[in-house]
């Protein structure tokens, strides 16, 4: 699959669900989709396309939790940047996890550091600091003071 | 029935980039699960980077790797060039490939010298660091520092590589290519060396693309992913060089693609020397004054794999966010599936395959019965059992 066959894939079988689309250039993408259709979109990207997750970037900002999950179609130097805003309040979405390995320990990393809840995660413990960090306090938050 | 034990490796060992905790369950001799504990060593770089300017970065992201230190920086510099849309000159472009290529040399020779170790063989491990020497000295000669090189900044490189030094570099290459076919020869005809690595640890290509391993490690295993190839940077298109694979996915298929990476890499080196002749001298990089808003997304091959650095702008002269991802985060994920099933004595080599950085200098390594508590085996008794295996397996040749 060539880079603007998947693109067009994406548009054609998710269309009502993307948000956004940007070319950065013709090796860097972002489409933007609802939360709610993560797992259809990366299981067309994992087993139809022959992507390969490379990981997932969280970032807390006015919008929200934003998660951009990338993606590497090797064969053509794709990066594939799926982007998702979660809410303040809660924000949660469906793990990756049992699709692929891939994603298990960046899932656990981002629900320690930024306080996102990975629904249906086989084993959404601690990665970094196990036993030695305070519940509910989560230092990537913008709001996280250091004292 | 046969007892069951636990074997942690860590939290400090020299199999571990940083310190890690590696739990084996066995039973008798055969690992049944592993568990991990990781994070000894966070060191919150990503929220550290925040605080930093941009040139500032180049320094803390070198840091994160003792070992490969310029493909943090590598991977840095391409995110944020990405930013700015700018095209750095060919003259950086061949002495950025350069200081990678030599940075994968001795990284590969190290992983040899260790392998060989935890199978006992301690000449290879003396060899192959004693040659490796050298390579750290080219480093001093072009860089001033035998280690973290800091030659990368936004735009180019910090320093050249002026005329008058590349016949010095092309004898040191010279040397290492001798070395490295003795060392080749020596690992592809040794008998021992495919009784202990030969279906040890195997890795097939569905284990790679589920755990998204990256490196030699995919690459033993068939799949044929390289960044320098697929989504080419620095002077990579600009020589002509091949990725090496191999089928078999297990220990020995690693250390071959290993071996013969280096002859691609003494080869890139060549090319690039010969190119930075024609280029004007000082000519090494482009002014940037400042970085506009936007996301970049950085890729370079490190000796390990794929490394991948993930830039927020907001248009500040510091990151609004930095994501990292070296490769060890998903190579050392496929330890569940490499090391199961495998004897203790295996277990070192299978975990050293897939070469998580040996930066610590620290080991333990203690076998306890699981029913008492008691302590069975320490770290060097545990190497004592993988050498022992090596020399039962040779009296068994001769």
């Amino acid at each position: 699959m060539t880079t603007e066959e998947i693109i067009t894939g994406l548009k054609e079988k998710f269309g009502p669900e993307i948000t956004d689309t940007i070319r950065r250039n013709e090796k860097r993408y972002v489409v933007s989709i609802n939360p709610g259709a993560l797992l259809k979109v990366a299981d067309y990207l994992y087993r139809e396309a022959g992507c390969r997750f490379i990981i997932a970037t969280a970032l807390h900002t006015k919008r929200g939790f934003e998660i951009h999950y990338h993606f590497s179609k090797d064969a053509t130097g794709l990066v594939l940047n799926i982007h998702v805003v979660l809410s303040h309040e809660k924000p949660q979405i469906e793990s990756l996890s049992n699709m692929f390995n891939a994603s298990n320990w960046i899932e656990r990393e981002m629900h320690e550091l930024f306080g996102i809840d990975f629904l249906n995660h086989p084993n959404q413990e601690k990665l970094i600091s196990e036993g030695n960090w305070a519940e509910g306090v989560y230092p990537y938050r913008k709001d996280f003071k250091k004292n | 029935m046969s007892k069951k034990f636990l074997i942690p490796i860590g939290p400090y060992h020299p199999l571990q980039e940083e310190p890690e905790l590696f739990k084996l369950y066995c039973e008798g001799e055969i690992v049944k699960d592993i568990k991990w504990e990781t994070g000894y060593n966070h060191r919150g770089i990503e929220k550290l980077s925040e605080s930093k300017t941009y040139d500032q970065v180049f320094f803390l992201v070198e840091r994160i790797c003792g070992i490969c230190s310029t493909s943090h920086p590598f991977a840095f510099a391409n995110a944020v060039e990405e930013i700015c849309r700018i095209e750095v000159p060919d003259r950086a472009k061949y002495i950025r490939s350069i200081i990678g290529e030599l940075e994968r040399i001795h990284s590969h020779l190290l992983w040899v010298g260790l392998a060989g170790h935890f199978l006992g063989y301690n000449t290879v491990f003396m060899w192959a660091w004693k040659y490796r020497e050298p390579v750290l000295d080219l480093f001093e000669m072009i860089t001033g520092n035998r280690n973290s090189y800091a030659m990368f900044k936004v735009g180019g490189v910090r320093r050249d590589i002026e005329a008058a030094k590349i016949p010095a570099i092309r004898k040191v290459l010279a040397e290492v290519k001798k070395k490295t076919d003795l060392l080749t020869g020596a690992v592809m005809d040794d008998p021992v060396i495919h009784a202990r690595t030969k279906g040890v640890g195997i890795l097939t290509k569905e284990d790679i693309l589920d755990y998204g391993a990256v490196g030699p490690t995919a690459r033993a295993s068939g799949v044929a992913i390289d960044v320098r190839k697929d989504d080419p940077y620095a002077a990579y298109p600009l020589v002509n060089w091949k990725v090496i694979t191999a089928e078999e996915g297990d220990v020995f298929a690693k250390a071959k693609v290993r071996l013969l990476e280096m002859y691609e890499s003494i080869s890139i080196i060549e090319q690039c020397l010969d190119g930075l002749l024609k280029e004007k001298e000082g000519d090494i990089a482009v002014k940037v004054k400042n970085i506009p808003e936007g996301m970049g997304t950085g890729r370079a091959e490190a000796p390990r794999g794929e490394v991948f650095h993930c830039v927020f702008s907001d248009g500040s002269n510091s990151p609004a966010r930095h994501k990292i991802r070296a490769p060890s985060y998903v190579n050392i994920a496929t330890f569940k599936k490499s090391c199961i099933g495998q004897s203790i004595s295996d277990a070192t080599i299978s975990l050293a395959a897939v070469d998580p950085c040996y930066c610590c200098t620290e080991r333990m390594a203690v076998a306890y019965d699981i029913s008492t508590g008691k302590r069975i085996m320490n770290g060097a008794e545990i190497l004592k059992a993988s050498a022992e295996k090596t020399r039962e397996i040779m009296s068994k040749l001769k």
